[in-house]
């Protein structure tokens, strides 16, 4: 007769892996490419106005006064849609918030902000990502803390969800 | 509308295979020649499942055609400005979408089983029906419960996302379909080897009925494999064709023991040998096919594909690897046991050979399979590592070299025993051409080991593959041994171009201003002009690279810096001039601040024999099918005819006058 041992070998073996395999599907895991320039200073830039209506952004801008939100955003991105409540509620609670439309056109920017709000206070054109890639953002949408140095405090990746508010206004209140 | 039916069609398919689950598992209770009544339905569930399953696909595929917004799926992966034909390939090119397609496949395999296969006992069908309607099951649960592609968006939307232009290829159209079709076909392989195992069938009639499955899930596999090489060589602009990626080496793993499987299968069917060996790559092959959906669609490894990841769909995933496979190793340990023996053959033989191939092939599973989990591993314990070709090629190469070796004069052996003497001329010569070859590339150049080793034993190869028709009647070889020929063959052939690849590329990375002139091996490369270029969905930076081949008529090349806007991202567009004897590969970069270019030039000899070497493969597969099919359809045929004639025979007699006496 021939040892029956081995016939449990490729489940013993897979038994592990799947245990394995269960307890790394638990663990968090950083998705997201952190910006490098966190604790930078700001790079210099200065963008034309995206739409008629708000003048467009430069590094000038975000320096002196108080913390502000730099938010990267475009027309064309749907969680862009999702965080413009939360967008609206900092507005409300005094934050001033800058906005850079990435590979953007005019009448889409405009009719976005019809539609779903606008709050912010100066949206640059930035039409081939050329700022987004200097402040190490590598999606949309992707909101910055700048301190009044003009230094990058903090990087919220993806959309503002309802719980995401308190958090920024704590980051705002550090970088005071 | 079409949401609701495509909704509806799935759960009716998923309600149907419970039918066919239940109705299969029936006929394990009957006996043969008295079928357990209840077992009548599993065949027919199969069957319209299928056509469910298949209507479902159509009807989201209708979605994607005519961009209806209102489907979430649709509004996430797809934009009315489209070109029509990257509208119905983004069908699949999301996880929605290509589960569903996976499901589609899954149920017309099952379907075609059901309908058409005849040769097996009605109780090892019945069970098999069963497995198959189980593994449906499962995936009918993850796609209505976790991944439904038919969900509505409270509100339509205005407009859709986009899909990632990376996958607005053509390679796409045809790359994840076929390498889905050819995982799926692995699932019937699944399922038959489980019904055999569970009614103690592995005899060569099984393996007959088992073989072309998996010569057809092969054939695909190796097409989706070879089309996915050729679409990350020219579509992510980096210029190698193999990265040993997590994604990648998903669909290389089933492959390898889809191949150990098809020969194990080959011994099974002509020497009724190597049973219980036979069963386990069954489940290997397909376990292999659920791991990488599972490695590729739960985000536990970090890969170049982007894909969207969802640890939810990880754990359901895992959670039906841990049943299906987790199942069939159990019964595999329980049953396998009870199969008895297959007949025995001596180490000299063409068994011997075809087992030193599937050991050799299962050794270099188990190294991929190990470097693609060992982050998986390490990560456990906190530290990151990244497993690449430093480690992937070596170790692979210390069980392929013997492999390709042993593959040159395997074919030349006789079944059951051989005597090594027999074919020493053979040996003398394919050894004689490897030694020639290797001594010469080391004597003409300074070249990395590995690839002037690859070189020797293509060429070893080439001739050994070719030697199973020397000395015999062209047109009396069977198909099939055409089949094995022109795979064999063409192993050698992709291999010739690793190896060509490997050794001899030559390559320039350079900063030109327009105007200016560089040289790469025999061409000189001229940077005409950078333009900005439009495309539906995207604009550009284009070079016009002027490329002559020793002062020869010069040709354009137009690489590009793309930027798609919808949604933003910018990808690089290789430009290939494809000679008989390799391919000069151009990519354009960024502009320096003095306002030269850098333009990245390869010039890879015979690298397009790595594909040539695929299709030819796949070829091999399918002439092998042919020559299969075409065998058992004749023996089918004669035997009817042998029945027919006996019945006449009996009539006959009966029908005789009983003579006087």
């Amino acid at each position: 007769m021939r040892n029956r041992i081995w016939l449990w070998v490729p489940l013993a073996v897979f038994a592990f892996f799947l245990g394995l395999a269960g307890y790394m599907l638990t663990q968090e895991k950083d998705q997201f490419v952190e910006s490098t320039m966190i604790g930078e200073p700001l790079p210099d830039f200065a963008l034309q106005p995206a739409f008629a209506g708000l003048p467009g952004a430069a590094k000038g801008d975000l320096v002196g006064g108080g913390p502000r939100l730099l938010n990267i955003w475009a027309s064309w991105c749907l969680p862009c849609i999702a965080e413009a409540p939360q967008l609206e509620a900092l507005k409300e609670q005094g934050v001033e918030i800058v906005g850079i439309a990435i590979r953007d056109r005019p009448e889409d920017v405009a009719n976005f902000l019809a539609r779903h709000g606008n709050p912010y206070t100066r949206i640059g054109s930035d039409a081939i990502s050329e700022v987004q890639l200097a402040i190490g953002s590598s999606g949309v949408p992707e909101t910055f803390v700048i301190d009044a140095q003009g230094m990058i405090r903090y990087q919220h990746i993806g959309d503002i969800r309802e719980d995401d508010v308190a958090v920024l206004l704590a980051e705002l209140e550090k970088a005071q | 509308m079409i949401a609701e039916l495509g909704l509806a069609a799935l759960w009716l398919a998923a309600a149907l295979a419970v039918l066919q689950m239940v109705s299969g598992a029936f006929a394990l209770k009957g006996a043969e020649g008295a079928p357990n009544s209840l077992a009548i339905f599993a065949r027919p569930a199969a069957v319209v499942q299928a056509l469910l399953a298949v209507l479902a696909f159509f009807l989201l595929l209708w979605a994607f055609a005519i961009t209806d917004l209102s489907i979430k799926l649709v509004a996430t992966n797809s934009h009315s400005m489209k070109p029509m034909l990257y509208k119905l390939t983004g069908t699949w090119g999301n996880h929605e979408g290509s589960m569903l397609l996976w499901v589609g496949v899954l149920a017309l395999s099952g379907g075609l089983l059901a309908a058409f296969e005849r040769r097996l006992p009605e109780r090892t069908m019945g069970a098999t029906l069963a497995v198959q309607g189980f593994v449906g099951l499962g995936f009918y649960a993850f796609l209505l419960l976790s991944s439904n592609p038919f969900e509505r968006l409270p509100v339509p939307a205005i407009e859709g996302v986009g899909l990632n232009p990376l996958l607005q290829d053509i390679g796409l159209a045809i790359h994840p379909p076929t390498l889905y079709a050819g995982y799926v076909g692995l699932s019937v392989a699944f399922s038959l080897a489980m019904g055999a195992l569970l009614t103690n069938q592995v005899n060569p009639s099984f393996a007959r009925v088992l073989r072309p499955w998996v010569l057809g899930a092969w054939v695909l596999l190796t097409f989706g494999i070879t089309a996915g090489s050729y679409w990350a060589y020219y579509e992510l602009g980096w210029g190698g064709w193999w990265f040993w990626d997590p994604v990648e080496n998903a669909s290389f793993m089933p492959w390898l023991a889809a191949t150990a499987l098809m020969h194990s299968v080959s011994v099974l069917a002509a020497r009724d040998a190597l049973r219980t060996w036979t069963i386990m790559l069954g489940v290997l092959a397909f376990s292999m096919s659920m791991l990488g959906t599972f490695l590729v669609r739960s985000g536990v490894l970090t890969s170049v594909h982007a894909f969207a990841v969802d640890p939810e769909r990880g754990s359901f995933i895992l959670a039906l690897l841990g049943l299906y496979i987790g199942g069939a190793f159990t019964i595999f340990a329980l049953r396998a046991g009870a199969v008895a023996e297959g007949k025995r053959f001596s180490a000299t033989s063409r068994e011997g050979a075809l087992v030193f191939n599937n050991v050799m092939l299962s050794a270099i599973l188990a190294i991929v399979l190990l470097g693609t989990l060992y982050p998986l591993l390490t990560e456990a314990f906190d530290v990151r590592v990244s497993v690449g070709p430093p480690y992937f090629n070596p170790a692979s190469a210390i069980f392929a070299v013997p492999m390709f070796l042993v593959m040159a004069v395997g074919p030349l052996l006789r079944w059951k025993e051989d005597k090594p003497a027999r074919i020493q001329f053979e040996v003398a010569l394919v050894a004689a051409v490897l030694i020639a070859v290797i001594s010469l590339v080391t004597i003409l150049g300074d070249y990395p080991f590995l690839p002037v080793l690859g070189l020797g034993l293509a060429l070893a190869l080439g001739v050994g593959a070719l030697l199973p028709l020397r000395g015999r009647k062209l047109s009396r070889v069977p198909v099939a041994t055409y089949g094995m020929v022109l795979a064999h063959f063409g192993v050698a052939v992709s291999l010739f171009g690793m190896a060509c690849e490997g050794a001899f590329t030559q390559e320039r990375l350079a900063a030109i201003a327009p105007g200016g002139t560089e040289q790469v091996g025999d061409f000189a490369v001229k940077l005409e002009s950078v333009t900005p270029v439009a495309g539906p969905n995207w604009t550009a930076i284009e070079a016009r690279i002027a490329v002559s081949r020793d002062g020869g008529e010069p040709v354009i090349l137009s690489p590009q810096a793309r930027n798609f806007w919808s949604p933003a991202q910018a990808t690089s567009e290789s430009a290939l001039l494809t000679r008989w004897d390799g391919q000069l590969y151009a990519v354009i970069g960024n502009q320096a601040e003095d306002g030269r270019w850098q333009i990245r030039v390869w010039w890879k000899p015979f690298v397009t024999f790595i594909w040539y070497g695929g299709l030819l493969i796949a070829l091999g597969g399918v002439l092998a099918i042919v020559g299969r099919v075409r065998v058992d359809v004749k023996r089918r045929k004669a035997a009817d005819m042998g029945d027919e004639r006996r019945a006449d025979i009996e009539a006959l007699d009966a029908a005789a006058p009983v003579p006087a006496e």
